[in-house]
């Protein structure tokens, strides 16, 4: 098998503010990020020369002809990708394959997702694996997670104040991070009385343990490495990418644990294989991961190797993930801050990955940024999709 | 000798009684939000099953006055629901108050003909009284089920006799929530006190028996205190049969309150002992039962004395009121409304989500539900035995509650089960009460009505907690 290791340099990046846009359409948020990607890289939209568009809920159109008339990109090749909430990072990994093979010199990809004309909360529609009878239970995506809580208590015999304190010092930590960010939906500290004692949504889960719902577009220029140096120095290079898909293990085995995801565990190895990684714990500098619920994030750190099975809990106590620790964790605020428009989340990981590593991220940089990784999951337990992508600064 | 070869109850487990917030008077069993009379009727042929093979069962009769359906028959999705074979006859006895003891004669008289070898008689009624009603603290839910056959008889049905009436005295028009009535006093003493008798006289002047000759009776009546007028007009020392705890703990189950009545005298019952049973509704019918030696090898169930027992007091009327949908209740979050399932999504899947089946695959010998067509161990493709679920016992693997679902009895419980035997199943609990939810807690499962949207009722299988006396 071959690897995409420094195929592929990303030289311009955008993302929109993510919040309840009730005056931004999604043509709007893919205007503001596409153009922000634009004058990041010095292109114009004519140097484009093929799109990704990636959102999940369509409201009539779901095509990619919604990128070609919002930007006017006349006559490109345009490809819709939908793969739940890996969606935008599918996106960029399909874009990335054009560019490695040489097909096109530069593409852009976009995220795009706008949730709150839907009316309702949570997401707008709850897909069940058995489409037509509609006999399976309504697992929305907290109650998903919420399963993953509950058994994972039980399994590290954790009490339930135990475990709450531990995903609410997960919260506490993303909200210190987006408060920091002006491109976060809630820019707001949280302490851990409020993350604990928030009305319950899917129990365990509180509302702090869950992700808000918000409107947003992010969107990348990627080229060749030898293009990308005539652009700019302080390009990002992409050294691994890693997709995997679950076939309902969870649900069909009866000896799956659930706590953990095999999804994430494999598309990280792909991923680490491709950028060359053996110790993540010690050689990634930082990690956008997909909190979409409290303890999505703490299985993910194990998931990732960067703690030992049973052990985030102690990382978590240490402060090991926070912007001063040893790996900090969603510097930008994560889910948690942002809301999760599905299509958008992926990329709006990779942009803060890009400026923590052209050390453009501001109140929240790093002191030590190298190499950076993102990770969506998405789905239901058993049949996740998760995507892991890892980047590393030009030279 | 054609009798009654098994018996099965069912009682649901919730109640109105002493306890309940804004109830007065005495307990009664209510239906879960997610129950019916085709639910109900399925848990009771299930418990009457132990121990029969299911494949012997020649026909299905279900008696109820309220059929989830108006054109659609609930005998099938019974017959389904509780795994029996296709080539059998289904027919739904409605309409009629005494719909169980007409479905009674029915199948003795088509064993007796020899149509079939075994007919199961499976009735439920889940009756909306007005709150405030005359009706509303009589008014109980549950079902019962008994099986006809010709062999291993536990008690011969000697002699039957029935008189039909035309009165109104209780009835319905489609689409009607609750129970219409005439006055009472006119309904019984011109009705009920009446007719019935009819009946059971002409049984006993045709058989040349007296109430003497019965230690035991299964009588339909409105209520307690008719009750006990009945058996003094029918010759019965009150003292002796004069109390029906059903009266007093369940309620008055309409088409099922006789059969009910039956299960209890028949857990009671020894061999050589007479029953008199009796229903009635448009009319009466009566038969008298003889107890055989079979009743002592009959395989042990639940029946009533055990669905009695094992029960929980609903802590408010507010609760009843919400699951009966007499509040209209604002939905716990914003969400978008269910979609209607796919009639053909439904007939293609009505193995697995009615009769329950998952597979075992030939390979590997792993256990999966719902059937999958290439193994999920091995990867071996369409090589599996279909294997029955709906009996197995499970345990609690993982749970969530999720306090803003769609559902009439927030939160709704998402559930990873484990089978016993092998299998998993994402599913929901009912019948629960939150605070004693467990990881690894003994469960079963139990069929149940999902939701009703587009005019489809959706059917499919819940968990439960072991229902067990503690």
């Amino acid at each position: 098998m071959g690897g995409i290791k420094d195929k592929v340099a990303i030289v311009g990046m955008g993302c929109t503010k993510f919040g309840e846009h009730w005056d931004k359409s999604a043509e709007d948020l893919m205007v503001e990020a596409a153009y922000e990607a634009f004058a990041d890289a010095g292109l114009e939209p004519k140097d484009i020369q093929a799109a990704w568009l990636g959102f999940q809920f369509a409201f009539g159109s779901a095509r990619g002809t919604m990128l070609s008339h919002a930007l006017k990109l006349n006559y490109i090749p345009v490809t819709r990708v939908e793969n739940a909430c890996c969606t935008g990072t599918d996106a960029f990994r399909n874009a990335c394959f054009a560019v490695a093979a040489g097909i096109y010199d530069f593409v852009l990809v976009l995220g795009v997702e706008k949730l709150k004309d839907a009316g309702v909360s949570g997401l707008p529609v709850s897909y069940a694996p058995f489409w037509g009878s509609r006999v399976e239970p309504p697992v929305p995506a907290p109650v998903q997670f919420a399963l993953a809580a509950t058994r994972y208590f039980h399994h590290y015999g954790l009490s339930f104040e135990e475990g709450k304190t531990t995903l609410a010092k997960i919260a506490v930590k993303n909200h210190r991070n987006g408060a920091l960010n002006p491109k976060a939906h809630f820019q707001k500290e949280i302490n851990l009385e409020q993350a604990l004692n928030a009305p319950i949504v899917a129990w365990p889960l509180g509302l702090y343990d869950c992700c808000g719902v918000s409107d947003g577009a992010a969107a990348a220029i990627l080229t060749r490495p030898e293009l990308a140096k005539s652009l700019r120095q302080n390009y990002v290079l992409v050294k691994g990418l890693g997709l995997s898909c679950g076939a309902r293990q969870a649900i069909l085995h009866d000896d799956y644990d659930m706590v953990h995801f095999e999804e994430t565990v494999t598309a990280a190895q792909s991923a680490y294989r491709e950028a060359g990684i053996k110790d993540p714990r010690e050689e990634i500098d930082l990690a956008i991961v997909h909190d979409c619920f409290t303890i999505t994030e703490l299985l993910i750190y194990e998931d990732l190797g960067f703690s030992p099975r049973g052990k985030a809990k102690e990382d978590v106590d240490a402060g090991f993930f926070t912007l001063e620790g040893g790996l900090p964790v969603n510097t930008d605020g994560g889910l948690k801050c942002f809301g999760h428009p599905i299509g958008a989340s992926g990329l709006r990981m990779i942009y803060e990955v890009y400026k923590q590593l052209q050390g453009k991220a501001g109140q929240r940089q790093l002191k030590k940024a190298d190499i950076g990784l993102t990770h969506n999951l998405g789905g239901h337990p058993g049949h996740f999709t998760c995507a892991v992508a890892i980047f590393g600064r030009s030279g | 000798m054609v009798g009654i070869t098994a018996y099965g109850a069912y009682i649901p487990l919730f109640r109105l009684g002493a306890g309940t917030v804004g109830w007065r008077g005495w307990e009664k069993a209510v239906a879960n939000f997610d129950e019916d009379s085709v639910t109900m009727a399925v848990a009771a042929a299930c418990d009457s099953l132990k121990g029969l093979d299911r494949g012997n069962i020649d026909g299905l009769f279900f008696a109820t006055t309220t059929p989830p359906y108006i054109e659609k028959q609930g005998a099938a999705i019974i017959a389904e629901a509780a795994d029996l074979k296709t080539d059998i006859l289904t027919a739904d006895v409605t309409s009629s108050l005494r719909s169980g003891t007409i479905a009674l004669r029915m199948a003795m008289d088509a064993v007796k003909a020899g149509s079939a070898k075994q007919v199961m008689v499976t009735c439920a009624d889940l009756r909306v009284p007005q709150p405030g009603s005359e009706h509303e603290p009589i008014v109980g839910d549950g079902g019962a089920a008994v099986v006809v056959g010709r062999e291993n008889v536990i008690a011969v049905i000697e002699d039957c006799y029935s008189v039909s009436n035309e009165i109104l005295d209780i009835w319905r028009l489609p689409g009607d929530i609750f129970l219409r009535s005439a006055e009472e006093r006119f309904a019984a003493e011109e009705g009920y006190l009446k007719v019935l008798p009819m009946a059971v006289n002409g049984l006993l002047e045709k058989c040349g028996l007296s109430s003497q000759d019965f230690s035991k009776v299964a009588i339909y009546a409105p209520d307690a205190r008719r009750y006990r007028e009945m058996l003094v007009r029918l010759g019965f020392n009150p003292r002796l049969h004069g109390r029906n705890i059903l009266f007093e703990r369940v309620g008055n189950t309409g088409a099922a309150f006789s059969f009910l009545s039956l299960v209890a005298a028949l857990e009671e019952a020894r061999p050589g002992e007479r029953i008199l049973l009796a229903g009635y509704g448009d009319g009466a019918d009566a038969f008298v039962l003889r107890v055989t030696e079979n009743i002592e090898k009959l395989e042990r169930r639940r029946g009533v004395n055990v669905y009695l027992q094992a029960k929980k007091i609903l802590p408010d009327y507010l609760t009843y009121a919400r699951w009966r949908s007499l509040i209209d209740m604002a939905p716990p979050a914003r969400r978008p409304p269910l979609d209607p399932p796919s009639p053909s999504a439904l007939y293609r899947e009505h193995n697995q989500n009615i009769r329950l089946y998952g597979v075992k695959c030939k390979n590997c010998g792993y256990q999966q539900y719902p059937p999958q067509r290439v193994c999920s161990k091995c990867q071996t493709k369409d090589q599996y035995t279909l294997v029955r679920f709906s009996d197995k016992r499970a345990s609690l693997f993982t749970y969530s509650l999720d306090y803003l679902g769609l559902t009439l009895d927030p939160p709704l419980v998402v559930c990873f089960i484990n089978f016993e035997g092998g299998g998993r199943m994402q599913c929901v609990m009912t019948d629960r009460v939150i605070d004693e939810i467990k990881i690894s807690m003994p469960l079963e499962m139990s069929f149940r009505k999902l939701h009703t949207v587009g005019g489809i009722h959706n059917y499919y299988w819940k968990c439960i907690p072991a229902r067990t006396l503690e």
